[in-house]
């Protein structure tokens, strides 16, 4: 099972390293991982995708680092996820048409079209790329690139319909 | 007007400023700058042979006083040498405070002379690191360096200082309040956990408590006795607590687990109630865990919550310092009046005590026994000795057998199980007690790996006594080898005769005594305690076949403990 991770960290240097070094020699797998700014300078912001029955004992060892600060699992449905991902198609000018009609449904935007391939950047919960990516995967996919995933808590007092464009 | 230094008589300062007394190393290339002030400097410095042994020496240090160990050594070869030292202290929770030398800032990446990635190499192998990148941040980070080593669960710091930065100038300054958001260690344990813990104690019928290290690093003995007696609740003390609580106290039975003895073993096997301070369920105490203490409740406290739940469920988790939360129970336990009367309990497992004792035989003529000699050293030092050991048959027999009255009196390489601990950990600890008789209990396995720093004990007076048990094995694989591969034997034969462990002392510059027969015994260790101008190592010939018992082989059932060589099917 994948499980979502907001670990806050001091923007040092190294701090990747110590928090990458850790899920390595604790035996932990990493599916994605995505580190950058935060609202605050001094802090950084991983979001860690892992997978593994349960992560109390990641959370742990995690907090034990000395520049983690704050460590939050994301339960199911409770954060908005965010990915972006880059991906080429075989595209046969015969073909051509029906793959762009299928991408507008999807709202993936072709941001390079050559003689045989177009490729498009999609952006959305990490379920909307794997359809699309199926929906792709029978013109050929030539290339991929994924970025890892990027979630924030919802705003609990968020309005409930705002959960659904989500 | 503001003082201008180096950063090398910045970092020498800060660490006087942090009430280092000792420093334990060896000088190189890129730590140079860092030895000049400290020919002015009040801190001693104990010059190393080797710079794992300057690690070990500061680890020594460490638990003999309570108070952070500091080592010293150059970039490269040498910050690798020191590694296992501070791995040996991450896994026992030891504070040290490591200083690498490091290439300069511009040659950093570039395959310099001398140059390892320390920062990298270090980092799993320490509670936390650091390289320092300008003069400026000295102060500030050897205050967190030291304030990290000493605080919540203890552990190794590493400081990287490249030669760039100790030459450059900086404008001193106190180091000031240390600054880690994310850094906020438990202290008082949460007192609805306190009352679930006493209500688990109070219905329990066979509670037993599990006694680690962590109570000795937290300086709670003495509140660990009155909790013991209020409570009486029968006692295991792990390898790493031995004299967390006096061995001649009725309730203590020992160390339990692999080689424990088999009352410590059995009780928490039987137990209702494990009630655990300090202590982490290590393969080593629990054998299978599977079979381990199958009908036991568990109540955790520990000032590490990754250890809560890592190997064994806990049913009630403390989070907090030994020392602080055993006050809570006992303030709690106070309030709640009489306590369950465990005299059946407590009846059982004196019986089983009596029935099942650590036995040995030392036949008037035979070969010398290793329990022996520790019993005979036991008996003629009145137990008022610190004993360190390395690792191995010789460890195991004199954490059994030796009686521990007093915390810090007891050190040894328990988590990593690092050979060749005993001979600098055991300098590192009389520089540290210097009033106190520190002898290292060794193999002759262990002996071998880090004898030279016997040089360091001669050049820098530091009359520690070593006796080797020689018995011309690896012992304890050998063991292994004897009851688990058919007596295959394959390379743990060392040889009887060389070293000349007499002649390699005096080389190195003390006092070399032998017993080859257990009549000799006696009289040797009565001549080695008598000097103290100079280290000595006595070797006792000892017998190569004797095997540790008892015995839970790795990965079996506590169930299962074999108690003598004619048990083991």
């Amino acid at each position: 099972m994948k499980h979502v991770i907001a670990v806050i960290v001091e923007n040092k240097p190294g701090v990747l390293a110590r928090v990458s070094s850790m899920f390595a020699r604790r035996g932990f797998n990493i599916h994605s991982l995505t580190v950058g700014p935060t609202e605050d300078d001094a802090m950084s912001r991983m979001t860690v995708v892992v997978d593994g029955p349960e992560m109390e004992q990641i959370i742990k060892q995690l907090y034990k680092l000395v520049h983690t600060v704050k460590v939050t699992e994301f339960e199911p449905g409770t954060a908005i996820e965010r990915e972006i991902m880059l991906v080429r198609v075989n595209a046969d000018p015969k073909r051509r048409g029906e793959i762009l009609d299928a991408a507008r449904v999807w709202e993936a935007r072709a941001v390079d079209v050559g003689v045989a391939t177009i490729t498009f950047e999609v952006t959305g919960p990490p379920e909307r790329l794997a359809d699309f990516l199926q929906l792709m995967n029978a013109y050929g996919i030539v290339s991929l690139a994924k970025s890892g995933r990027i979630a924030l808590p919802r705003d609990q007092k968020s309005a409930k319909k705002q959960l659904k464009t989500a | 007007m503001p003082e201008q230094l180096t950063g090398a008589e910045a970092l020498i300062r800060s660490l006087e400023y942090e009430g280092v007394e000792v420093v334990f190393g060896m000088p190189g290339g890129a730590i140079l700058m860092a030895y000049d002030p400290l020919i002015e400097s009040p801190i001693r410095h104990v010059l190393a042979r080797h710079e794992q042994g300057a690690g070990h020496m500061a680890s020594g240090y460490a638990h003999a006083t309570g108070k952070v160990g500091v080592a010293v050594v150059t970039s490269g070869p040498a910050a690798t040498n020191l590694l296992t030292a501070l791995q040996d202290a991450y896994m026992d929770s030891v504070p040290i405070v490591a200083i690498t030398g490091q290439v300069a800032t511009t040659a950093i990446g570039n395959d310099a002379f001398q140059e390892a990635h320390t920062w990298g190499m270090s980092m799993p192998a320490t509670k936390h690191n650091e390289l320092i990148t300008s003069a400026d941040e000295i102060p500030d980070i050897i205050r967190e360096a030291f304030h990290l080593a000493s605080t919540g669960r203890k552990g190794p710091v590493l400081v990287d200082v490249p030669k760039d930065v100790l030459a450059a100038t900086m404008t001193w300054h106190r180091p000031g309040e240390v600054r880690l958001p994310g850094y906020r260690p438990a202290v008082k344990g949460h007192p609805r956990q306190v009352k679930a813990a006493v209500d688990l104690i109070e219905k329990s019928e066979h509670p037993v408590l599990y006694v680690g290290g962590g109570v000795i690093a937290a300086g709670a003995a003495e509140e660990l006795e009155q909790f013991a007696e209020m409570t009486q609740i029968p006692m295991v003390t792990t390898l790493m607590a031995r004299g967390a609580f006096p061995d001649s106290h009725p309730l203590n039975l020992g160390m339990p687990g692999m080689h424990g003895t088999y009352t410590a073993t059995t009780a928490m096997q039987r137990s209702d109630l494990l009630v655990t301070i300090g202590a982490r369920f290590d393969d080593r105490i629990t054998g299978d865990p599977k079979h381990f203490a199958p009908e036991a409740k568990v109540i955790h406290i520990d000032i590490d919550p990754a250890e809560i739940g890592k190997n064994r469920f806990a049913d009630v988790p403390i989070v907090g310092d030994a020392k602080t939360v055993l006050q809570q129970l006992i303030t709690e336990t106070e309030r709640r009046g009489p306590q369950p009367n465990r005299e059946a309990w407590l009846a059982t497992v004196h019986e089983w005590q009596s029935t099942y004792p650590l036995s040995y035989e030392q036949e008037a003529d035979g070969p010398i026994q290793q329990q022996y000699v520790i019993e005979e050293l036991l008996r003629i030092t009145g137990g008022d000795a610190t004993i360190v050991t390395g690792v191995g048959q010789h460890q195991m027999w004199a954490s059994q057998l030796w009686r521990f009255e007093e915390p810090r009196r007891w050190i040894n390489s328990g988590g990593l199980g690092t050979m060749g601990y005993a001979i600098p950990a055991a300098i590192g600890a009389k520089v540290g007690t210097p009033d106190e008789v520190v002898i290292a209990i060794d193999g002759d396995g262990c002996f071998q790996m880090t004898g030279t720093e016997l040089i360091t004990a001669a050049t820098e007076n530091i009359p520690i006594k070593i006796a080797v048990m020689n018995n011309a094995s690896l012992g304890m694989v050998k063991q292994w080898q004897n009851l688990f591969y058919d007596g295959r034997l394959s390379q743990v034969e060392l040889s009887p005769t060389v070293p000349d462990f007499v002649k390699f002392a005096e080389a190195c510059g003390g006092v070399g005594l032998r017993a080859d027969h257990p009549s000799e015994v006696a009289g040797v260790i009565e001549q080695a305690l008598a000097i103290n101008d100079r280290f000595v190592v006595v070797e006792f010939t000892c017998d190569p076949e004797a095997m540790v018992f008892p015995m839970v082989p790795a990965g079996g059932s506590n169930d299962d403990i074999i108690l003598s060589r004619e048990d083991f099917a």
